[in-house]
């Protein structure tokens, strides 16, 4: 996770006038006529956009999968361990089973682990993390020490050793179990920027002027943290895909269950790399990488969209190198571009 | 008792004149031109996309030896970003698009701050030319004790000082703006803001500059601790013989402080005279109206005028005076070309002043196929 909160302190009080225009569409329109109208600023950064589509294209994936995949992933046939071919894109296994819809099937477990994870973590995260840091006190001090225990715990081996109790192991429930052991981490970086944003003045004046607690989290508070919280949803999602393709690597969960751990654990067991069938592992290990380089672009993308100064370079870096421009604090780049009309 | 700069420069007796510098005292009557800081046609833009707003559009001003120029004008005219853009400290997305800042050092070399390398940057600054900021009392670290933070400034520039000699200095630099050294040992809480201002204020001289620039050092201030530290400045500028650019929205500090006045609309630089006359003979009606928005302490009554409207949206300005639409004087002309600074139309006047008006500037007036007109009698006042 890329995100340094104190860029996002720093960067709030340039950031919320020139935002204000940007999510106040309908009543800056007028004064916008003369120029173009302008596209979410999140949506022209060309990394967000990359890092959007291809997680995009996982998704379809997801949904359409198994209705596209030309064969039954489990289903035995007679080619066995086949290079991948017209009938067998990414060849067979050594059952003779179809790789290629091995991992279209397998798409929807990873997205939905990675986002019921995500999403059961960041509200954990958010919810403890904001209240510690808003309420103070004892109670701060009793969810600190509960998200300090939960740092400390060896993350994996606590998910193995849960995941081995139970006694059905499906998809929701690894989930669930990566986010009961992943939220710790957001809750402690949101408890941080809480405690800053508790003694900024707009929250004192929400104060006076008598508004309630919950609002003022909710109002006040929360908007503020909405970089922090994306950040830090879309690093549990890669957390939460990674170990559950960990997993299934080694071999804990349901294995009827496909995914691209399933996959990559049966290569392993089956000495894919010894026999040279190159085929088995690669498709599963470039999906893992893809999926999480998406992740890892949005989440660049959310940095410089939360930070006023990297979002004005990072959105046209290009023509910015072009014209020899290095955006830097303390030292304002000179261009000779001004038309010479005085003495 | 006399300072001496660990550095080998004397340094001038507190209750006496400076030693070793020449009388600096009445610059404004110094005939002979010795420009310390030269600003020529400098540009600036906000925004690096292609849709910048040009917020100095060919400003060029000049900074004698030993001068207290005051530049002034409402907030978002540029005064700061002018002060800023002049020693590249304009923060992203500024961008300098063009013109010359020429400083000439003690010895008569002449550099260009904006050709500079960051390294060459990097050794100018604070050594010719420091800065104090605006709400400079929150530049100081809070972790710190403020003699480490004069004396880190210091050893910044010169690491053949010992750190000893260094917190040396620091405590002489202390005692010049009237704070006893003893509080070397203070963190900066320790310490009211009128001191942390003046704590500032001695870091910024630490190194001997030639050229100090101060946005709005005494805006967070009240009045009394504002005239101390204005004080405090004329006389330390009256003994060790730096110049001044003195930037803030209070015209009537600068009148007591400055030795000559820019006034600043909208980017540009609308009038640039010695203080007395801005104060008394204003030529531009943009200063006019500064001058009558507070009352004077003496002299005749007269009445206060505001100045209706509200200042131009930069990223709009069209061609022609920037200040038309708020102006008592304009005329046709006004919105078809934009003013140059120029010899005021009136005579007798002070041969180095200089106005942006059409009133002022017949012959441009003509150039687009317009009648002049006279000099208004409020603009031309003896």
């Amino acid at each position: 996770m890329t995100i340094d909160t104190s860029i996002v302190e720093e960067g709030e009080e340039l950031a919320r006038p020139s935002q204000a225009p940007e999510t106040g569409v309908v009543s800056s329109a007028p004064r916008r006529s003369s120029r173009e109208p302008r596209k979410f600023l999140f949506l022209r950064n060309s990394k967000a956009i990359a890092g959007m589509v291809i997680l995009a294209f996982f998704f379809l994936i997801a949904i359409i999968g198994p209705w596209i995949a030309p064969y039954d992933p489990s289903a035995r046939s007679d080619d066995i361990l086949q290079p991948p071919s017209w009938e067998h894109w990414f060849g067979t296994t050594h059952l003779g089973q179809d790789v290629f819809s091995q991992i279209l099937v397998g798409t929807r477990g990873v997205i939905v682990v990675g986002f019921v994870a995500g999403i059961v973590a960041t509200t954990i995260g958010v919810i403890i993390g904001v209240t510690a840091g808003y309420v103070g006190g004892l109670g701060d001090e009793t969810l600190s020490v509960i998200a300090n225990v939960f740092l400390v715990i060896p993350q994996l081996p606590l998910i193995i050793l849960i995941a081995g109790q139970l006694p059905t192991v499906g998809g929701v429930t690894v989930a669930l179990v990566i986010a009961i052991t992943g939220w710790a981490w957001g809750a402690r970086v949101l408890r941080a920027q809480t405690l800053s944003l508790r003694r900024r003045d707009f929250v004192e004046a929400a104060r006076a002027s008598g508004e309630r607690t919950w609002r003022i989290i909710t109002a006040e508070i929360l908007p503020n943290l909405t970089a922090i919280i994306a950040a830090g949803f879309v690093g549990t999602v890669a957390f939460a895909v990674l170990s559950l393709i960990t997993l299934s690597f080694i071999g804990i969960g349901n294995t009827g269950e496909w995914n691209w751990g399933t996959v990559l654990y049966q290569a392993q067991s089956q000495l894919a790399l010894q026999r040279g069938a190159w085929w088995w592992f690669v498709p599963a290990g470039l999906c893992i990488a893809l999926l999480g380089m998406s992740l890892t672009l949005i989440n660049f993308g959310i940095d410089e969209f939360v930070n006023p100064r990297l979002r004005s370079t990072g959105l046209n870096a290009k023509s910015l190198r072009k014209r020899g421009i290095r955006p830097r604090i303390g030292f304002t780049p000179v261009v000779y571009e001004a038309k010479e009309d005085r003495a | 008792m006399t300072i001496t700069s660990p550095f080998g420069q004397p340094f001038g007796d507190p209750l006496g004149l400076p030693l070793g510098q020449p009388d600096v005292r009445t610059p404004a009557l110094t005939p002979v031109s010795d420009p310390v800081l030269e600003i020529r046609n400098l540009s600036v833009d906000y925004g690096y996309d292609g849709d910048p707003v040009h917020v100095l559009r060919q400003v060029s001003l000049t900074l004698e030896r030993g001068e207290v120029l005051g530049l002034a004008g409402e907030s978002g005219c540029g005064k700061s970003t002018l002060a800023y853009a002049a020693t590249r400290l304009l923060p992203p997305p500024g961008l300098i698009t063009g013109g010359e800042v020429l400083f000439t050092d003690r010895d008569g070399t002449t550099t260009d701050i904006l050709r500079l390398n960051d390294a060459q940057l990097r050794a100018s600054r604070w050594q010719d030319l420091a800065i104090v900021f605006q709400g400079a009392m929150n530049s100081l670290n809070p972790v710190f004790r403020v003699g480490r933070q004069i004396a880190d400034g210091i050893r910044a520039h010169r690491p053949e000082v010992s750190q000893k000699e260094a917190l040396e200095r620091s405590a002489e630099l202390l005692e010049l703006v009237g704070i006893s050294p003893d509080r070397l040992r203070s963190y900066p809480h320790q310490l009211s803001g009128g001191m942390r201002q003046r704590v500032m204020i001695a870091m910024a001289l630490a190194l001997d500059p030639q050229v100090l620039i101060m946005d709005e050092p005494t805006t967070a201030l009240d009045v009394v601790m504002q005239r101390q530290i204005v004080e405090q400045i004329a006389d330390l500028r009256d003994r060790l013989g730096f110049s001044v650019i003195f930037i803030t929205h209070d015209v009537s500090l600068l009148i007591e402080i400055a030795d000559r006045i820019a006034i600043m609309y909208a980017g540009e630089i609308v009038e640039d005279a010695a203080a007395r006359d801005v104060y008394q003979r204003p030529r531009h009606p943009y200063s006019s109206a500064l001058l009558h928005s507070f009352p004077p302490l003496r002299g005749p009554r007269r009445e206060l005028t505001g100045i209706p409207g509200s200042p131009p949206d930069l990223s709009k300005l069209g061609g022609g005076c920037p200040f038309r639409d708020r102006c008592a004087f304009a005329f046709d002309a006004c919105s078809k070309v934009n003013p140059e600074l120029v010899f005021p139309d009136v005579p007798g006047d002070d041969p180095r002043r200089s106005v942006a008006c059409l009133r002022h500037d017949p012959a441009a007036v003509r150039a687009v196929g317009e009648q002049p007109l006279p000099v208004p009698p409020e603009l031309s006042a003896r």
